[in-house]
């Protein structure tokens, strides 16, 4: 039996108040810990009938989960931002008449419905894996989340009902109309991202349910996803990020079109429009980013003292960047910077930060991953805001675009960054969640399958995507190289430019 | 009927609608494998025209069945999943690969692509049938991975049901596919699919038949009892009566009135499975004791219901549009695209200003509301606004000319 966290033992190093505060987030669960204690390996089953099974390979579940996250969740940015860049030039090309925004509108569409495609069914896969992974945490919990789900798969349909009819009605019905039927994608892009987020914000900041004698009862669903206090801040961390990583990756992309010399109106075009957008929601990310780092500061002290390998609680706590955090924790190599930590997590260079050293070590995630991948996403989002300061500078002053090259290939190395920025912050908040799944509640070990030979699954999942990854390449390469309608390849400097443009 | 018996209702739904809809979906690559050269390519072309705007929308299905079924019985989808979690993963490999098919894009596909395609088109209902098949025949004790992950599905029940499903799925497709390619006028592929559905309907029923004895003489009484007697028999004959309708609408060639049969024949079924399957899900636990709390219960239908008004209307114009031809290549004219009525005419800008009044003064009452009648007043009203809305959009599309 894993050691559990008991009330009396748990936070010998607390003061009262700070106690409070580790406690204050989950009241139940204290009560919940009573219980474990009381009723053993089998806390959470329905009617103890779902106890938790020994699994030798819970890592590789996890890295299962983890890598299938991986490959969808950069679909899913270019689900929830995609559609209303494609929408707006395909306005742009209604309003003026011009030629090159209806082709760009075109084409990007192709490539919308293929990275769509495969967004379908690495969803899919997440979904069998909530069950085939972690039947523990599904069959305790799954009623107390299930409904964001429901609705999640209500706009699921609507994208995919939507974005079928947007991509196969071209030329078919008035342009007014067909930019009327992608409206709905744009709008169940959101719904369908924020019933997901509900659910990740539940399991960081768990509500809703009562736990007596083991048993999970008097669930409240609208309750546990929406009167949440997570929701909001990582809805709205989550939407800006897709339209970061969507404008830089596209926008990289016309970079090097224009490196190679490609500077007409179409590359011109889509090259500007996404990268205005990241541009614009780069530095607002920042101040998001802060909102959502105070949300945990408040709720996951825990959480947040390992994003910064705090391990003593401090009164103005100070940051440090880079460094490893070692066996006698302590951060070598480090740069420390004084009270800014305080600062950064409750605006009050003087607040103090709760320590690691406030729970036993059994409950903390893995320092080094989680701060490294902290720091990564917390780096990258400010290069990205720099560049986009850069960018609209120029743009605001002067009305044109940069000139030197370094810019260009700045925007090219942005793309691939965001995505990696993207991935970071997943890593932080959910490895930064363990040893829970749900928060304070249940550790992972309690939800895992007992099933043998997961291994063997996480294999064959790793060959199909490798096949799934190398034909979406193949095609975007394809729908990349069909030659432009003549009156844009007249509009190109270089007629016979239609090469490698995504 | 109790509370907690409608979530189970809706599940079966759901898998009406996936067997019907993506049913044929895995069915289609199928036939491209059974030519070779000009004609195979002309065959997986066909289907992937008459797939390829509809398949993403068909396998939310799938993920509405595991949605209600976490929610409303957390534990026997726990028990499930954990036990038979080799041909869930199957499945959704399959799945994947199919998708790959769908990314190819269907036109000038390599012959690679082809068997791939058809491969995980045999896979994925094989794997989906064994699922079933191995809770029709109680293989699946409730609990953390308490059944035998291997003998739990790969046992006589599952894998006649397995087989069931790819046959019936290839017989579906042939049947869709040779509708799609009479509408748009290509008979010979129309014959072509008639012959191929011809083949399969009968291996699906020869199956089918076997599979009766299979049951029989493994699945518990109980269950055996429940499907050969009474509102079971029923369904059990329903399916069979259609299914042998479908196979002489597909000699006489009657295509469209073929498709709806075919999808009455899996409904029947599907419709006879859930009455059989009563009153324990999984051994030893019933409905009543899987099911989660009435509140969570009447939460999901809320939200089901709410779900339905904007998915229904969003269907119809989807489905309209594909088996109107609209989708069509350009080069084929569209059938009806002379008379046309005007697509907003009077009568259409009077409704729209209806059902604009409803959704705003519905939302207004919803915003200033937070209970009581006004607040479902204003819910229903909201709701009733935007799925009219739909409706008029779905029409005034499926009614405008092609440009």
């Amino acid at each position: 039996m894993p050691p559990v966290l008991r009330p009396g033992d748990a936070c010998p190093a607390l003061r009262r108040d700070q106690q409070r505060q580790y406690h204050r987030r989950a009241e139940y669960s204290v009560g919940v810990l009573d219980l474990i204690a009381a009723a053993g390996d089998f806390a959470f089953g329905p009617g103890n009938s779902f106890p938790a099974v020994d699994q030798d390979y819970l890592l590789e579940a996890r890295q299962m989960q983890a890598m299938s996250f991986v490959m969808h969740i950069p679909l899913v940015c270019f689900g929830i931002a995609f559609p209303s860049l494609v929408i707006f030039m395909e306005w742009l090309g209604l309003k003026t008449g011009k030629a090159h925004y209806t082709a760009i509108a075109r084409r990007w569409s192709k490539v919308m419905i293929t990275l769509f495609a495969a967004g379908v069914v690495t969803g899919t896969l997440l979904s069998f894996e909530l069950g085939v992974l972690w039947p523990g945490f599904m069959a305790a919990f799954g009623d107390v989340f299930g409904l964001a789900f429901g609705l999640e798969g209500f706009s699921f349909f609507i994208e995919a009902i939507f974005i079928s009819i947007y991509v196969y009605s071209w030329d078919r019905i008035s342009p007014k109309r067909h930019i009327l039927t992608g409206i709905p994608v744009i709008a169940a892009g959101i719904t369908g991202s924020m019933f997901v987020i509900a659910v990740n914000a539940w399991m960081n900041n768990p509500s809703g349910f009562d736990v007596v004698n083991g048993e999970v009862t008097n669930v409240k669903p609208f309750e546990a996803l929406f009167a949440n206090g997570h929701l909001w801040p990582q809805l709205t961390h989550m939407y800006l990020a897709a339209y970061i990583v969507v404008g830089f990756i596209i926008a990289g992309i016309y970079a090097f079109a224009w490196m190679k010399g490609r500077r007409g109106a179409y590359f011109r075009t889509a090259m500007v429009v996404p990268l205005a957008v990241a541009c614009i929601a780069s530095p607002a990310q920042l101040l998001i980013g802060d909102w959502a780092a105070r949300t945990v500061a408040e709720d996951q002290p825990i959480k947040l003292a390992s994003f910064e390998g705090l391990y003593e609680t401090t009164e103005g706590a100070p940051e440090t960047i880079f460094g490893w955090y070692t066996e006698d924790n302590t951060i070598e190599y480090g740069i420390e910077i004084p009270k800014l930590l305080s600062l950064l997590s409750y605006h009050d260079p003087n607040a103090t930060v709760q320590g690691l050293e406030t729970v036993p070590e059994d409950d903390w995630p893995n320092i080094n991953v989680v701060r490294l991948s902290f720091q990564t996403m917390v780096g990258i989002g400010t290069g990205l805001a720099m560049l986009s300061a850069w960018f609209l500078w120029i743009w605001f002053r002067r009305r044109k675009l940069p000139e030197t090259k370094w810019f260009y290939r700045a925007v090219m190395v942005a793309g691939p960054g965001a995505v990696v920025a993207l991935i970071a912050g997943w890593v932080t908040t959910e490895v930064g969640r363990q040893p829970w799944v749900v928060y304070g509640v249940m550790r992972t070990e309690q939800a895992v399958t007992g099933a043998d030979g997961i291994v063997f699954g996480f294999a064959a999942l790793l060959a199909v995507y490798l096949v799934l990854i190398g034909t979406v390449f193949w095609v975007l390469r394809r729908i990349a190289r069909q030659p432009f309608p003549p009156e844009i390849a007249a509009l190109e400097e270089r007629g016979e430019g239609d090469h490698g443009t995504g | 009927m109790e509370l907690a018996d409608i979530p189970a209702i809706l599940i079966l739904v759901g898998i009406v609608a996936y067997a019907i809809l993506a049913g044929a979906d895995f069915g289609a690559p199928i036939w491209a494998v059974t030519a070779r050269g000009e004609e195979s390519n002309r065959l997986s072309e066909s289907g992937h025209r008459s797939m390829a705007p509809v398949w993403e929308a068909n396998h939310v299905w799938l993920i509405f069945v595991l949605v209600i079924c976490w929610t409303a019985y957390p534990e026997v989808f726990g028990s499930i999943f954990s036990t038979l979690w080799i041909p869930l993963i199957l499945a959704c490999l399959g799945i994947i690969m199919r998708a790959v098919g769908y990314v190819a894009g269907g036109v000038s596909m390599s012959r690679a692509f082809t068997i791939l395609a058809a491969v995980a088109s045999l896979l994925v209902p094989f794997a989906l049938g064994t699922v079933i098949g191995a809770i029709v025949d109680g293989r699946v004790p409730p609990g953390n991975a308490q059944g035998d992950i291997i003998t739990a599905w790969l046992a006589p029940v599952p894998i006649a049901i397995g087989l069931i499903l790819v046959a019936s799925s290839a017989y579906l497709a042939a049947v869709y596919l040779a509708a799609d390619a009479d509408r748009r006028g290509e008979d010979d592929l129309a014959s072509a699919f008639r012959t191929r559905g011809l083949v399969a309907g009968v291996i699906a029923g020869l199956l089918a038949a076997i599979g009766l004895i299979v049951l029989e003489k493994n699945v518990s009484a109980e269950f055996f009892d429940g499907l050969t007697s009474g509102l079971g028999l029923v369904a059990v004959i329903v399916s069979g009566v259609a299914g042998m309708l479908t196979l002489i609408m597909l000699w006489t060639r009657r295509f469209r009135e073929a498709r709806f049969m075919a999808a009455a024949a899996v409904a029947a079924v599907v419709a006879g499975w859930g009455i059989a399957q009563q009153p324990e899900m999984l051994p030893g636990l019933t409905i009543e004791q899987a099911a989660a709390s009435d509140e969570v219960i009447i939460g999901l239908l809320v939200a089901v219901v709410i779900g339905l008004a904007i998915l229904i209307p969003s269907l119809y114009l989807l489905y309209s549009l594909v088996l109107g031809g609209r989708f069509d290549p350009l080069s084929v004219p569209a059938a009806d695209a002379a008379g046309v009525e005007e697509p907003l005419g009077p009568a259409s800008r009077r409704a729209l200003g209806f059902v604009l009044g409803a959704a705003g003064i519905g939302g207004l009452m919803l915003f200033v509301s937070d209970s009581g009648v006004t607040l479902y007043l204003g819910l229903a009203l909201f709701l009733a606004g935007t799925a009219g809305g739909v409706v008029l959009l779905a029409r005034s599309l499926v009614r405008t000319p092609p440009v």
